[in-house]
Order: C-alpha cells, then structure tokens, then sequence
C-alpha cells in the first residue's frame, strides 16, 4: 500500500545531506514550513543552497537556518522583507552568496525545471543589469533572455491538507510556490495541518497531485514567523 | 490639514485619487508597493476593478477590520488583505502567467527615477551597502500591457526623479506611459516629458525647474 505519511518532521527532513539543493516554500511568512526548517535545523546539513522568494524574518524558520551558518547561497527575488536582519549581515560581510532573480522569472525556471525544460527565454530583465553575461537572442521585433530551469533535491513545503497519496490542498495566498517547488524537487516533503483519507479531498480541487510528493508530515498547530518573533523567540 | 489655496501639489492621498480616476471600468490592475497601494480606495463610483497581487490573488479586497486578519492571506507587500467574493487564488507560476503573458491590463508602480524616454529605475540605488531585491518589478514592467508611475516629484533631498536618463539600475527600458506627481500628470513620448495637467497652485516654470530633461507644455487647443 502506498502511504507516504512520516512519523515527524525530525524523520521527514533525516536524508537532507551537506550541499544539497533545497526549495523552501513561503512567501514571507505565508506558506513557509516553520517546522520542517527547525528539524532540518536540528538535522544539522549544511553548505545548502536553498530557494526561496525572501530570506525569513527574525530569527526563526528560514532566518534561523540563514543564521546557523548552514546556508551559503540564496537564490531568491527578494532578501530584505521586513523583520530580515539575519541575510543582510551575512551578505554585507561576505559570508553568503545571492543569486537574485526576477520573481516571475524564478517561478519560471522552477516551473521549467519541473516540468524537465532546460531553458526558456523571457523579456524580464532585458535591458537591466540582471541580464548581464545572459544569452539573449530576438524573437520577432523583441529581445529575449535566456534563462535556465531550476530543480531541486529536496522541497520542503506547507499544506493545508493531504492524505496518504500525498495529494495537497493549501491555505490562501500559503499556495504560492509550493505547487511547482513540489514538481521540480526529486524529493518533496511536505507538512500539513490535516491528514485526511484518500477521497476526502476532492480530485477537482487537489492543487498538487500525489506523484509530485514523497512525503507528509503532520503539523496540526503550525507555527508562524510574526508569532514567533513577538514571542522573542530566537531558534534552536 | 494644508490650506487648499496655498498648498502646492498634491498629497499621496489626492494623488492616489487622481490616478484612479484613469483607471477604465473592468480592469484587472495590479498596484505595486507603498504609495500605489492607496489607489484601491479610491475607485471612483460605478466602476469595477480587479485588483491582483503577485503573491497568488486575483480579486484582492481592502484591509481586514482590526482583529480580522489572517497571516496567510496577504499581499505582495505582505500586509494581511481580504478577498472579494469571486476571488481566486493560485501559485506563482499561474500568477506570473497573468503578469508576464500580457493579461493585466495596467499596473502602477513607484520609481526611485523614470526618464524621459521612459526607463524606469525602482529596485536599487545600486550602492555598495544595498542589499538588492528586485521582487516582481522587472516582470511587471516586461509584462503588463500599461505601466504607470506614481511618485513624488523630486527625492527628499529636492533631486529630480525625472530625468534624462536614469542612474539608477534599470528595472527595464522604455516601458512607463504615464507619471503622476504630486506636481503634475506627465506623458511619455517620443518628444519628451509631455505636461498633461498641473496640480493647484503649480505652474510649468514650477514643474521644470524641478524636472532634468525636456517637459513639454500642455498644448493649447
């Protein structure tokens, strides 16, 4: 039988090795996997390159992992939301690399990569600075630039529900990237508040279909950033 | 309150307010952050807009009541929204499908400068101590049919924002078709800064001197 539910966070993020690729969902502080990034605090990978739109607030979830020392590179559209301290410090001293992308652009190449497209052309960034050392080439009257698809060896991301399938339904503007970070990943993990039977969630609803997931974890309570934060809470 | 009789240009409330009324009935309209958030509230009556935020929400309402909110349904400037009834959600790749596949119809953004050929500059001062962030500007403005600029007329320090041609790095080349101020409303065209209407008590020696590159006065009829 297929059942792709972990006993916890701690077992679900066991595997993630030094150097991985890691794509983190969240857009700020909706979608991201507080949980799964503490264990894989815990776990203790390091030399990571980790995916993510923003660079986490404070000093829990992604900003911890930032913070401990585990990541060198981010790539990502937008490191300095509000409340991020710990990216900027790293970044000014040199102590971590960025690899800043076009929001629209990112979720292209992981769309790409997910969907095995090693390359497409875009007209976001011509004529920018981003666009530097980019192949471009000209499609009608236009000037194009290539950008390469993205992939992963892990995902982690946050559900609303799953069941065993691994099918996911999200909460809100939490989808954000997860659906296609779930599809580029070779293994995608994911934490959800509710594990339901297979047929609870309805199949014309389901945003992630269960091939695209290896793992579920449930986290009925999950924690949030802004929570977090006003509690003065600085992880591990 | 400033007097209404000495007052020069307008405040980033009347110049929301002045951007919405240009805004055409139906329009799916994407507002970026800071001072274009402040246009939603005032649609003028009668007309109905779609407003989408690149974080997933097509069909964005007003702020939440105090104690309403909910953490995982923001905005791309991540301050907690409501959803109109009829809105739809999505992840972001479908998200920059409606921006970069030419499906928004308008989107206003602010500028740290725009030129006069309208290149915008609004994602970095490009000093050696910025932390660069570029969000979605750089598809916004590739993909969105009609860009406009909303923004104070000159920095803090009394330096122009339109200018001949911008220092600052590109969010992308000769994509802004219209700038409101709070001097003045400007055209983008072939000839320059076109002056389309001043602001009470402004003149166009006032807007000039305060504008690098040619402006343009309103044509008489």
């Amino acid at each position: 039988m297929i059942n792709k539910q972990v006993a916890s966070a701690k077992d679900a993020v066991a595997d993630i090795f030094d150097g991985a690729t890691v794509m983190v969902g969240g857009f700020g502080e909706a979608g991201s996997p507080i949980e799964l990034l503490h264990a894989l605090i815990d776990q203790g990978a390091t030399n990571l390159t980790v995916v993510n739109n923003n660079t986490g607030s404070g000093e829990v979830g992604l900003a911890a992992l930032i913070k401990a020392g585990r990541v060198a590179k981010m790539i990502c559209s937008y490191p300095r939301s509000v409340g991020s301290k710990v990216f900027p410090e790293l970044y000014r001293s040199g102590k971590i690399e960025l690899e800043l992308v076009p929001q629209g652009t990112l979720a292209e190449r992981i769309r790409a990569g997910g969907a095995g497209i090693p390359g497409f052309y875009t007209a976001t960034s011509v004529g920018t600075p981003l666009a530097d050392g980019k192949e471009q080439r000209k499609f009608g009257d236009r000037e194009y630039v290539l950008e390469h698809g993205l992939t992963a060896d892990f995902a982690i991301i946050k559900g609303r529900a799953a069941d065993r399938y691994g099918n996911v339904v999200y909460n809100k503007t939490a989808r954000n990237f997860a659906p296609i970070m779930a599809t580029a990943a070779k293994v995608t993990i994911v934490q959800v508040a509710d594990f339901v039977e297979a047929g609870d969630l309805d199949p014309e609803v389901i945003v992630t279909p269960g091939l695209f997931v290896q793992r579920v974890v449930t986290v009925p309570h999950p924690a949030f950033e802004s929570q977090l934060n006003a509690q003065g809470v600085s992880y591990p | 309150m400033s007097d209404p009789n000495t007052q020069i240009g307008l405040t980033r409330e009347q110049m929301a307010k002045r951007v919405a009324i240009d805004i055409p009935d139906g329009s799916y309209v994407n507002l970026g952050i800071g001072i274009p958030e402040l246009i939603a509230k005032y649609v003028p009556e009668g007309r109905e807009l779609i407003y989408h935020t690149e974080n997933g929400l097509l069909g964005m309402g007003p702020s939440p009541a105090e104690g309403e909110g909910e953490l995982e349904l923001i905005n791309a400037g991540k301050r907690q929204v409501t959803a109109i009834p009829g809105a739809a959600y999505f992840h972001h790749a479908d998200s920059f499908t409606m921006i970069r596949g030419g499906h928004i119809d308008l989107c206003v953004l602010g500028a740290l400068q725009v030129s006069q050929n309208g290149d915008l500059a609004n994602w970095s001062t490009g000093g050696p101590d910025a932390i660069p962030a570029v969000g979605g500007a750089m598809d916004l403005v590739a993909g969105v049919k009609t860009i406009f600029v909303i923004t104070q007329h000159v920095t803090k320090k009394g330096l122009p924002k339109l200018v001949k041609e911008c220092t600052f790095p590109l969010t992308g080349p000769a994509v802004v078709s219209r700038i409101y101020t709070d001097l003045a409303v400007i055209d983008v065209t072939p000839a320059g800064f076109q002056l389309v209407e001043l602001s009470p008590n402004v003149t166009f020696e006032y807007v000039q001197e305060r504008t690098e590159g040619t402006l343009l006065p309103i044509p008489k009829d």
